[in-house]
């Protein structure tokens, strides 16, 4: 709502710009709005975890098992490549803690436009667990224009299609990774950090976040070099903490 | 199911899994009644930013497996490519990602 615009009385009948004939058109809306580019992004980013996995010689099974547990994939890939540098299970734990902390905020500012009153609460625990940036942002650019009935059924469409694309994608880099020459490989693998790095800087507003990502560049390489087990963390949570308070004081002075 | 998955791997990935839906979860419960924008949020916020850019970094200049054969310059060259798409494409995240990958890819073609 623009802050032009006076709120209507809550007496008032409301009407919903984007109100779907039934529920199941809800879904389908759903399904049809992440299709196309969203889902497209994000099976083309799987396509680099279906290919790290190969990379590591591991299985499909294990990709599909950390998809579904996981369903964030900064997560998946931090998760892995842990693991293959032989950081502790510790270490694993607070890093991917602190990686997806981002979904507390998410869970909370999108719940109440989900939650229907007077409806049980326990889906949405199930629900929560496919909350993600790209069906996030779908959600709530495009739920509160909806009746609240429909808004769960719209984002489980949206979430639908984004799933499929996830195990396609997947499965895609999986078996090309095997298939195709070593040369175009290294171009699928590489796609990982290439994601990162610009879905980090799509949603670059923040200085403190600037500062953070340049000083955790700069350290990551020579922190993991010292302790391959605990340089990510370290790095991490260095460059966060400097950036955040170096951030505050910069403020300060200025005023 | 599993039979060749080293078992550290799965319970990293058990481990790792529970760490994100705690978050999830908590959201749930505490939907309508924090701030988002408090400075501890933020604070976070910024380390999550840290250790994604540790990461990426990493995984750019010593990457494990067989990327690892490719060389440092070739593969920071691969990254302005992705970066400067990214940016002439108005932030169009998909070019930018098939651009980085696509050029390391033709690049270790050609050398």
């Amino acid at each position: 709502m623009s802050p032009h615009e006076p709120s209507s009385p809550a007496s008032e009948p409301k009407t919903y710009a984007r109100a779907c004939p039934s529920r199941r058109a809800a879904y389908v809306a759903g399904l049809r709005d992440a299709v196309g580019s969203p889902a497209l992004v994000l099976g083309a980013s799987f396509i680099g975890f279906g290919s790290l996995i190969r990379e590591f010689g591991l299985g499909l099974d294990v990709a599909f098992f950390s998809m579904l547990a996981t369903w964030a994939l900064p997560a998946q890939v931090a998760t892995l490549e842990m693991f293959a540098v032989g950081a502790p299970l510790f270490s694993v734990f607070i890093a991917v803690a602190l990686i997806n902390f981002r979904f507390l905020p998410m869970t909370v500012s999108l719940l109440p436009i989900l939650r229907q009153p007077g409806k049980p609460v326990w889906p949405l625990y199930i629900v929560a667990q496919f909350i993600a940036v790209s069906t996030w942002v779908l959600a709530m650019l495009r739920a509160p224009e909806m009746p609240p009935d429909q808004r769960l059924p719209y984002f489980c469409g949206a979430t639908t299609a984004m799933l499929t694309a996830g195990f396609v994608g997947t499965t895609a880099g999986y078996v090309a990774a095997g298939a195709v020459a070593p040369q175009i490989t290294h171009g699928l693998v590489f796609m990982n950090p290439c994601f990162f790095l610009l879905v980090l800087l799509v949603d670059l507003r923040q200085r403190a976040r600037v500062a953070a990502l340049l000083i955790g560049a700069a350290a990551g390489p020579a922190l993991h070099a010292l302790t391959p087990t605990w340089g990510l963390l370290i790095a991490g949570l260095g460059a966060g903490t400097i950036a955040f308070f170096g951030d505050r004081w910069w403020e300060k002075r200025r005023v | 199911m599993f039979e060749d998955a080293p078992a550290t791997l799965l319970i990293m990935i058990v481990v790792g899994a529970a760490a994100s839906y705690m978050w999830r979860a908590f959201g749930v419960v505490l939907s309508g009644r924090f701030d988002p924008d408090g400075p501890a949020i933020r604070w976070v916020g910024c380390v999550a930013y840290g250790i994604l850019a540790a990461l990426i970094a990493r995984m750019v200049l010593l990457p494990v497996g067989s990327l690892a054969s490719t060389p440092t310059a070739m593969r920071l060259v691969c990254v302005a490519v992705a970066l400067a798409v990214f940016y002439l494409t108005r932030r169009n995240l998909l070019l930018g990602v098939v651009a980085g990958g696509g050029s390391l890819t033709l690049l270790s073609f050609l050398y």
